[in-house]
């Protein structure tokens, strides 16, 4: 496709540029209000007109952090975040193997089971593993949060896992079953490592929407395992409203997702399409 | 290729993430079902008894659900369409050649939106659309319009929740019809551009057919995250003010958390789940044909 073959030439470039140009204002804007909001005082961030230019100050983050339990709740979301993650990843990988590589029975509709599960709205779940939670003595615990976080991971997981595993040269399988290696090794020490892309990319990806959550954090987790999207909740409760702390807060939660969101920037889109689009 | 191994073997690999999927997904679901039946209210746990389809046809003949259902679909025909519209320009202003750096640089700030933390997003939309010290209201000023109560105000709040749904989710359009645009045939695309130059005529006869599928993806996801939606209006309105912004997933959550009537949530999730489930249906029909 050759330049000559757009309209416009120097000129349409020009406007080329000056459109996504902003795009990317129209995408960054908020971010950038949000990080500056967070440096304001209350009675800067209260001032009407809204101020652009002010003295920064971090005595918003020193505060949340430390008297208003953000950091506790950082840790909280940390733990549940990685725990679900790995667990997603543990469980979904042998079993993307099984769905890549064997025959049997019902595999379609199995298969179908586990993606379905990416559509299924939080709040139809939330009440009933609320009252579950309660009734074994799960419920405020990190656990009960890791496991839910798992109805979408664990399908996540395997639907990227299973486009991996295909991708693998089923001649490798063969060559290691004349050998006379098991299933068990062959899926361990050939196809695993060589699936290893999909495997971080799931993980990356399960970590981002673990760490997003709220519904079934502010329901399941109410104090001691309360997540940090839960604790930026409770700041809009009563009548001041902190500005400065909330987006402080907010800064804490989106920094380290958009990192990691930028990380695998290539793939968040198949990850959110469960793969429909490439 | 797949092999023909023991039934054994299949079991190990599969058997503990659908232990665990059936724990998590089905075991909630089965309780629920059951709840749905039962007059069931956490403040008067004692009165709890079976009424059988009673909740469903409170909620089939309950005008608030109705309205709550009607608010999510007025959502979805409102605010779908722009990001289809914007989507497909920010698709095609990538697609074209040219710039290099400042298009790498595009597509990462259009991954920023949506992977942002819906909750926050909900917060940041109160900080910016507040009538007084919101930034929003602010620049509406710059162009000589009044400030706007965005939150307190019930329309208002409508817009102000289509407008960051489609702020979250425009660029997610936008790189799925990115993808589909790049599955266009270089060399037909060229020689369309040959024939014409209207870039309309290329996109309607020799682009369009291909983003069919990106299309589709598109709609049906909207359609699901739509009737999820919660955490963004949640910390943003609170399905306030009034009803104005209750959507079905915060209804349900207002039922079941803030009257704590477990059985008539249960019925609405019920529901709501049946939807969805069609919906699932639906998506993995169309873009999953390879599988057996």
């Amino acid at each position: 496709m050759a330049g000559a073959a757009q309209p416009g030439g120097r000129g349409g470039l020009a406007v080329q540029a000056v459109l996504l140009a902003l795009i990317c204002l129209f995408c960054i804007f908020p971010f950038y209000w949000m990080v500056t909001t967070s440096l304001k005082t209350q009675a800067v961030a209260l001032q009407s007109p809204p101020a652009w230019l002010f003295t920064p100050t971090l005595r918003n983050y020193t505060e949340v952090l430390f008297s208003d339990n953000v950091g506790v709740s950082l840790v909280n979301s940390l733990i549940v975040a990685v725990s679900t993650t790995v667990l997603a990843v543990v469980l979904g990988c042998p079993a993307a193997y099984a769905l890549a590589r064997f025959e049997f029975r019902a595999k379609k509709e199995l298969w179908f089971w586990f993606i379905t599960n990416r559509f299924v709205s939080p709040v139809v779940l939330a009440f009933p593993v609320f009252l579950i939670a309660r009734e074994v003595g799960l419920r405020d615990t990190h656990i009960a949060l890791i496991l839910m976080y798992l109805t979408f991971t664990l399908p996540i997981v395997i639907w990227i896992c299973t486009d991996q595993f295909r991708s693998i040269p089923f001649e490798l399988d063969e060559a290691a079953m004349l050998e006379g290696a098991s299933q068990w090794r062959i899926f361990r020490s050939i196809c695993l490592p060589l699936a290893m892309p999909g495997v971080a990319v799931s993980a990356i990806l399960s970590f981002i929407f673990s760490w997003n959550e709220l519904l079934f954090a502010y329901i399941l987790a109410p104090k001691n395992a309360k997540t940090a999207p839960a604790m930026a909740v409770t700041f809009m409760e009563g009548y001041d409203v902190p500005y400065g702390k909330i987006m402080a807060t907010s800064t804490l939660i989106v920094v380290p997702v958009l990192i990691f969101a930028l990380l695998a920037s290539r793939h968040l889109v198949r990850g959110l399409t469960m793969g429909a689009v490439k | 290729m797949t092999a023909r191994v023991p039934r054994r073997t299949i079991l190990a690999f599969l058997g503990p993430s659908v232990l665990a999927l059936l724990a998590v997904g089905i075991v909630p679901l089965g309780y629920a079902l059951w709840k749905s039946l039962h007059d069931f209210n956490l403040t008067r746990i004692a009165r709890q008894r079976f009424v059988g389809l009673d909740n469903y046809v409170t909620v089939l003949a309950d005008p608030v659900f109705w309205a709550a259902v009607g608010r999510t679909a007025a959502l979805f025909v409102i605010a779908v369409p722009i990001q289809i519209a914007l989507g497909l320009m920010i698709a095609l202003l990538l697609h074209r050649p040219g710039l290099g750096f400042l298009k790498t640089f595009t597509r990462l700030s259009l991954v920023l939106p949506m992977a942002t933390t819906y909750a926050v997003v909900g917060l940041l939309a109160q900080v910016t659309l507040n009538q007084k010290y919101g930034v929003f209201n602010q620049m509406l000023g710059w162009l000589g319009i009044a400030p706007i109560n965005f939150i307190g105000d019930p329309r208002n709040a409508f817009i102000g929740v289509i407008f960051w749904d489609v702020w979250q989710w425009t660029p997610f359009v936008a790189l799925v019809l990115l993808a589909g645009l790049s599955t266009v045939p270089p060399e037909i695309e060229e020689a369309a551009r040959l024939e014409t130059k209207r870039w309309w005529t290329v996109l309607r006869h020799v682009q369009l057919p291909f983003l069919i599928p990106s299309l589709v993806a598109v709609l049906i996801l909207r359609t699901a995250d739509t009737l999820k939606l919660f955490d963004m209006v949640f910390t943003m309105t609170r399905g306030g003010p009034g009803n104005a912004t209750e959507f079905i997933a915060i209804l349900i959550e207002r039922v079941g958390n803030r009257q704590f009537d477990i059985g008539l949530a249960s019925a609405q999730s019920v529901i709501l789940l049946a939807i969805t489930i069609v919906l699932a249906r639906l998506y993995i029909r169309m873009f999953y044909r390879e599988v057996r």
